[in-house]
């Protein structure tokens, strides 16, 4: 793999992310605001309407989606270096933004997998787009199924919070900082 | 228990019954046989099943001509896994179960279609509205039971199921699959 490493070594030097990296980061971003704003619109909808039946099937989707996209990204960063955090930074903000990029990265894989088993466990099947029936991993079971729910809810407000703090620390960089890292991920910001 | 419930029903009204036809309904054992409905929602089959329902069979395979089946169930016990969802399908966009509590399917001919393959034509009613329909049953022997299995798709509109903005196919189509897996004592 001496390729691969002398690779690594020349993208470090560069202070952008690849941009197939940008646009699976914009791209899933998108997906994961529209899928979030569409699961609570949906869970408020009493009972059952036209309406929330379509939501319910378009939130399935962009969450099979994501969970596909992520692992792209994941792949791609596994294989590409990203360029180095400003000198600036302490050692514990540098220790911060790592441990949330990676809860980020966990949380944008295990929630779509919760929403799958609980849409499995409830006994409704995930049909992708409409057009490909994806397999049942787990059989009905109405108690899993409650547990599921739960568990899909709380990592879905405990990915909330990171999102915030992610782009809250993003601004903090731009605004206060100035140290440019905003354009590693927006380019044209340069 | 339900079962021993229903099984004592069945029981009484195939004694009772006995006299006037002349011929013995089987013995159904409930806690083994299945009536569901799969509806489709934007593609994704919904299955639901029907709690309560009584069958009643009377069949030789072989003299079909001569069999006769009925099956009844309880609209109201549609069971798809959602209290709040199937309170709504009780309700009058749906099945209606106040005003429509039961749908039934009455067999009028029965006839062979292959080896264990049978035709049972019959009318099937369902919130008021009647359909003939035509349903493939397949008869096997499990130890001394008589399983029958068949499957029906109807059309939802024709019986007003799904009234008001349901009326739009495009997230609730209108074929629904009515499946049936019923276990009878054999002779």
């Amino acid at each position: 793999m001496a390729h691969t490493s002398s690779f690594h070594s020349f993208s470090a030097r560069g202070s952008s992310y690849t941009s197939t990296a940008i646009a699976l980061h914009w791209l899933i971003a998108l997906l994961i605001v529209c899928g979030f704003a569409l699961g609570w619109v949906m869970t408020d909808i009493p009972g059952f309407t036209p309406t929330k039946l379509k939501y319910f099937s378009w939130h399935k989707w962009i969450g099979v989606t994501v969970f596909a996209l992520v692992i792209i990204r994941i792949l791609w960063r596994a294989t590409h270096a990203t360029p180095p955090m400003p000198s600036h930074m302490p050692k514990w903000q540098r220790g911060i933004a790592h441990l949330t990029h990676f809860l980020l990265y966990v949380l944008m894989v295990v929630i779509p997998v919760s929403g799958y088993l609980y849409s499995s466990a409830a006994n409704v099947p995930v049909v992708y787009l409409g057009l490909v029936p994806l397999p049942r991993l787990i059989a009905p079971d109405p108690h899993l199924k409650e547990v599921l729910k739960s568990v899909h809810i709380t990592l879905n407000y405990t990915l909330l919070v990171l999102v915030v703090l992610h782009v809250l620390a993003a601004l903090k960089h731009q605004i206060l900082d100035r140290d440019g890292l905003l354009s590693r991920m927006i380019p044209f910001l340069k | 228990m339900k079962v021993s419930f229903y099984r004592y029903m069945l029981a009484a009204f195939a004694a009772a019954s006995l006299g006037a036809s002349g011929g013995a309904f089987a013995q159904v054992d409930m806690g083994k046989s299945t009536v569901t409905a799969i509806s489709k929602q934007m593609n994704v089959p919904v299955e639901g099943k029907f709690n309560k329902f009584t069958a009643q069979i009377a069949f030789d395979p072989s003299k079909p001509a001569a069999g006769s089946a009925q099956v009844t169930v309880d609209t109201s016990s549609y069971d798809l896994g959602d209290e709040s969802y199937n309170e709504q399908v009780r309700g009058k966009e749906w099945f209606d179960s106040k005003t429509f509590p039961t749908a039934t399917f009455v067999s009028s001919a029965i006839a062979p279609a292959g080896s264990n393959q049978f035709k049972v034509t019959g009318k099937l009613t369902m919130k008021g509205k009647s359909q003939t329909v035509v349903v493939p049953v397949t008869v096997t022997k499990q130890g001394a039971a008589q399983v029958y299995d068949g499957a029906v798709t109807v059309k939802r509109s024709q019986f007003d199921i799904g009234t008001g903005e349901w009326k739009d196919t495009s997230v609730v189509a209108d074929d629904v699959t009515i499946k049936f897996h019923i276990v009878a004592a054999g002779k």
